[in-house]
Order: C-alpha cells, then structure tokens, then sequence
C-alpha cells in the first residue's frame, strides 16, 4: 500500500482535516474572537455593547486592585504548581519504578478521578474537610485520644477540642487545587521518567552516587523536558481555576477567574469581563512563549 | 603475567533466580587479579546476571561473592570496588565529558586539582584528549564508549566490569577496539571481566574464559584451550564451528584409541581417551583440520597414511554446497554415509577455489592428534 502522505494526497487531507477545521474556527476562534472585540467595547444599556475601540477597560483591567487579584492568582498557582512537583515526583518515580505487575495499576488509580465530575471530586472534598468532616472527626478522636492518655498517667486532660477550620480560606484552595491538579503533573513526569534509560541509573550508583544525589544529578536533569510539561500542564489550569476557589474558597480567597465571571454574571460588565480574560489569556501566551524559547536539553540515544 | 595467581574476585556457589526461572545456577569460579577475564555464552545464559551481581546490582539467591577477599552481601554498588562500563555505556547526556569522567571523582571527594589531573590521564589514555567539553550528542559510538571506559578506569577500580563493550560497534571498529581493549588492560593493570556473546572477540581478548551455558560454568579454559580442548559438545559447537559425529569407543589403549562413528566411519586418534569401551562418545572435528583434496585420490590416501599411521582417517564424498569467503572456502560435503561434514580451505592461490564445484567427487583426511573426543 502506498504511503499516505498529506503532501501527495491533498484530498484525503482536507477532507479529514476539514470537520476538525470547521469546528475549531466557529466554536473556538469566533466566540473568542467576539470576546476579544468586546473587550474594546462600551455598555450601551443592559444588553447592548457599542464596540467603540476604547482602552478603558484595559486601563481598569490594570488598576491596582486587579493586579493584586492577578498577583495573588499567580501566587496561588504557582504554588499549587510547587506542591504538585514535589508530591508528584515520588509518586512518578515509584510508578516507574514499580514492577510490571503494578504499574497499569497504579497509572489507573491516577487516571480514576478523571472519571469523576470535578463538581462532584469537589463536594466530596469539601465533606472531607468541612468541621463536621472525616478530616475533623479523625484529628479529634486523636485529640480526646490523647486527653485519656495523658489523664490515665494523672496529667491534666487537655482542653475541650474545637474543630479546625479547613475550609473557605486560602488553605483550601490550594488544598482543592493540588487534589484536582495532581494527576496532570504526574502523568508527564512518568511519561520523562520511563523514557530514561535505567543504566544512567547504575551507572551514577556504580560511580559512587547514593540514590538521593543520583536523583539530584541525574534523575531530575534528564526529567526536566517532563518537568516543565507538567509544570505548563499545572499551572495554566490553575492559573485559570474557577470552580475550587468558588466552592472551597472564603471572601478573600478569590482567584481572576470569579472576578472575571462575575463581570459577565453579577455586574454585567461583559467589555469589562472580556479585557480582563484577555489579560489573563495573554499571561498563558507569555508562559508558553518562555517555555518554548528554553534551550532544548540534547537527548542521547 | 609475571606475579603469581591471586583471586580477586570468588565467586562461591552462587545461584540467581527470577520468580521460577533460575538464570545462574551453583556457579564458581576465580577471578584472578591483573587477568582479563570473558564471560563468554549464548544470549540469556546468565552471563550478564553475572556480572551485575559483581556489580551489585543483583543480589545473589545463594552463595557469596567475595572481592578482594571481602564478602560483598549487603554492599550496595556504589559502595563496592568495582566499576562497570553498561552495554549502552550510559554516559550522562547532560554532561560535557570532562563531567563525565569526573562525576565519581566529585562524589569520592576528590580535590579539584587533583580531578583535573586524573580526568586529563584518563581522557590521554582512552585516546580522547582534547575532547572535555564535547557533548556526548556530538560524539560516535566508539567515542561514547571510550567516555564511558575513561570514567570507570579514572576511579582505579580493582575491577572493570565491561558488559558487551563491542556489540554496539560497527565490525571494522570492534576489531580495532579488541585490540586497544587489551592493550589497555596490560597498561592499567586492573582485572578486567567481560560479558560477550561474541566468540571472536572473547577468543582475540581474553586471559582465561568462562563459558556459562544454562547459567552454568559449562568450561573454564585459556582460549586456545577452549578452543582446542573443549571440554563438551556445547562449548566444542558455540566457540568456533564444528563438526560433530556420535560414536563408540572400540579401542582404548594409553597411546592410541578409536571410535567407530556410523556417520563418519572409523575414527582413530594417538593418544588414550580413558572412557570405558563401548561408551558412547562424540567426535569433534573442526572444519580447518580436515584437508581436502582436489579430485584424484591417491595423494589423499598416502597424506592419511602418513597423518595417522594406526589407521586412516579417511573420507569420500560429494560437493553439495561452497561458500567463497575470500581467505578461505567453506565446503558442505554430503559423505557416502548421507552425514554432512563441513570443511574449510584456505585458498592460498588465487586460482584455488577453481579447483572444485558443486557435485564434484572428493576425499579428505585428519590427523590422528585433530579430533576431540567429548565424553558429555
């Protein structure tokens, strides 16, 4: 059978491609196209915008107050982004590592939340954490536990337990955020880690090496094509995350996207809405931009 | 090898097994000090298991292995004196290869002058000076590799583990590399044990090998003994080519002995073969010590008369396949028999291999002192 190649066989092409195509410039292209119009628009009455060229709502856009939301997005982001890399890379590692048995196994447990509803992960997160939640009740069998210990040895009891707080603050956003964003760093860090070849390994150990300065020296340089993959992969999501801090967050534990979602609902301000998307959209551009421009690591067959 | 034998490396009983299968089996053997050492098997014999076990990165099921006369159980790699070169040399992609060298140096605490220094020798010695600062995505295979022996003998290990260092090079190269291997060990004077499949290079390289067979020691033998004593049909059949013919033995005597092959007739040989008459036994006859004679059988019969004067080693048969090698010709000959008998000639003229074709009658005949006799 001849090759199909798309250069030799442009027919072929076109009509597989052109569905996709078709699809991809009206439902993505084009609403965000009329977003982007909108952001250099006015409000003219409740339902009418005038695009009239304005700049305004970027100059509003840029105001110290929604800086600091978008400062403090960043802020969160990035370290749900941190705490992912750092629980993630064991997790990657042993899966890795984990014989041939297991590994479908393990890969399927950090697949398995996909199958789930984000709303639903969400809730169930929230039940855990809440004052009445397993999170509470365990913390305080372990808190009664140790008042009857410690009155069995004739100390004082400890006073009366007072559930924690665990949620609607910053705590349990990036809580949230690093439950529902795990399984996108691990993924591409195993896929790096499975791809290196094992005698690297051994030859660091046979050379000297203890495993965590093999890790250090060599595990983690050759990983970083998948490290910054999953990085991108974590936090652009999170940057944008809308659900979780709603939810889970308390009054200061907003992120841009409530705020931006609350110019299209609430305030109705949808030019508003529009030129602060388009600011957050052009931060991603600008990350993926840096990532691209990153010196290639060689890769030795 | 002027000093006189000293283990370094024992190797006592040692068994490895992976769930049901047993990969080395019971085996022992010494390793002495300053030799170079090949591990020579079929692919899957256990061989390379072996090895990481010296290494340490395989634990032995039972048995012990001792270094330098130190028990190596519980000591992981990196803390054991011996350094490995890995068949795919893994030399750190990341890493100039200056870095590379000097990455064990580094750890072992070495001054940095002092790395410097030893990673220049080092780098000299492989024959890659000037190259510290290449990538190794700049770098051949060959080059690679001597990275890779440079960071292992830059450590001075007691010994240097090799596993296949030439498989992934290219004929004209292995060949070369077979020597400047060699030269180096006489140079450094560190043990070196190799893993190979190839018999070529185990042959061309080595002090003594070991031939593991099923995750046994199936000889352990000099090259030319391997090659000329060897020991059983399977070590006779996987180091060079053979021919092999079962058969009994009829005649034993301390100076003299015979076989009677029902495929290649009778057999006789020189010297005693101490078995019990009548045992069965297999003759091993390499394909470069039967002489093959044009058409015309006169001088034949003489040159066996003269070769073995107890009795002629002598066959008849018919070309039935040739295979022009250059130095020399391979010959199939089918005997009256219908045994096949493999036959080399050198073609020291350079009309030689015009002397015969397919289908042409021949004869042949051996020395009396060219068969081996295998008991196993």
């Amino acid at each position: 059978m001849a090759e199909q190649d798309w250069k030799t066989n442009k027919g072929v092409f076109a009509a597989v491609s052109l569905p996709t195509l078709f699809w991809i410039i009206l439902f993505f292209l084009v609403p965000m196209a009329i977003v982007w119009l909108y952001s250099f628009g006015e409000n003219k009455g409740l339902t009418e915008i005038d695009i009239s060229g304005t700049l305004d709502n970027y100059k509003r856009a840029t105001e110290w107050l929604y800086l600091t939301i978008f400062g403090k997005s960043f802020a969160v982001a990035a370290l749900v982004t941190l705490i992912c890399l750092i629980v993630g890379f064991p997790v990657a590692m042993a899966i890795t590592f984990a014989s041939e048995k297991w590994r479908p196994w393990l890969l399927l447990g950090i697949m398995l939340p996909f199958w789930t509803n984000l709303l639903i992960r969400t809730y169930a997160l929230m039940m855990l954490l809440g004052t009445q939640g397993f999170a509470n009740k365990g913390l305080g069998a372990l808190w009664e536990g140790t008042s009857w210990i410690k009155t069995l040895v004739g100390l004082q009891p400890l006073p009366t337990w007072e559930p924690v707080q665990l949620l609607f603050n910053n705590f349990a956003v990036v809580f949230g955020l690093v439950y529902v964003h795990l399984p996108f760093m691990v993924l591409p860090l195993y896929a790096a880690l499975d791809r290196l070849d094992r005698s690297l390994i051994e030859a660091s150990l046979d050379l000297g090496a203890g495993h965590f300065r093999t890790i250090m020296r060599i595990v983690v340089p050759l990983a970083a094509p998948g490290i910054v993959a999953g990085v991108m992969i974590t936090l652009i999501p999170a940057l944008g995350a809308y659900l979780t801090p709603d939810l889970m967050g308390g009054t200061d534990s907003q992120m841009i996207a409530n705020v931006i979602e609350r110019q299209f609902k609430k305030a109705n301000d949808w030019p508003f809405g529009a030129a602060l998307s388009f600011l957050l959209i052009y931060a991603m551009f600008a990350l993926i931009a840096i990532q691209s421009m990153r010196k290639k690591v060689p890769e030795v067959g | 090898m002027t000093e006189t034998a000293r283990p370094i490396i024992q190797i006592q009983n040692v068994s490895k097994r992976f769930g049901k299968v047993t990969a080395v089996d019971n085996v022992t053997l010494d390793i002495n000090a300053g030799e170079f050492f090949v591990l020579l098997g079929p692919s899957g014999c256990g061989k390379t298991t072996l090895l990481r076990m010296i290494a340490g990165f395989e634990l032995p099921s039972e048995g012990q292995i001792l270094i330098d006369g130190q028990d190596m159980a519980g000591i992981p790699p990196n803390k054991r004196p011996v350094n490995m070169v890995f068949q795919s040399y893994a030399v750190f992609p990341h890493m100039s290869v200056a870095d590379n060298v000097a990455y064990g140096l580094k750890i072992a605490g070495v001054k940095g002058g002092e790395i410097k220094d030893r990673v220049a020798e080092a780098l000299e010695l492989v024959k890659l000076g000037g190259f510290e600062t290449r990538m190794p995505d700049q770098m051949s295979g060959g080059q690679r590799q001597r990275v890779a022996l440079a960071r292992s003998l830059v450590m001075r290990p007691k010994v240097l583990l090799l596993d296949e260092p030439l498989s992934a090079l290219d004929a004209k190269l292995r060949a070369q590399m077979q020597f400047e291997l060699s030269d180096l060990q006489e140079k450094v004077g560190i043990t070196f044990v190799t893993v190979t499949h190839d018999q070529d290079e185990a042959l061309s390289m080595a002090c003594r090998i070991g031939v593991i067979n099923k995750g046994e020691v199936a000889q352990l033998a000099t090259p030319s003994d391997l090659y000329e004593y060897p020991a059983n049909r399977f070590v006779a059949d996987f180091v060079g080519s053979v021919n092999i013919f079962e058969g009994k033995l009829t005649l034993d005597d301390p100076d003299k002995a015979a076989v009677d092959c029902p495929g290649l007739g009778k057999v006789y040989l020189n010297h005693g073969v101490t078995g019990p008459h009548g045992a069965d036994v297999w003759i091993a006859l390499r394909p470069e010590k039967i002489y093959l004679h044009v058409p015309g059988e006169g001088k034949a019969v003489k040159a066996a008369a003269q070769d073995a004067p107890d009795g002629f080693n002598f066959a008849r048969g018919k070309i039935k396949g040739m295979s022009y090698l250059g130095d020399i010709t391979l010959f199939e000959i089918e005997l009256e028999s219908g045994a096949c008998l493999r036959v080399s000639r050198p073609n020291l003229s350079r009309h030689d291999q015009d002397d015969f074709t397919w289908g042409d009658k021949v004869s042949m005949h051996w020395r009396a002192d060219s068969p081996v006799v295998l008991l196993g």
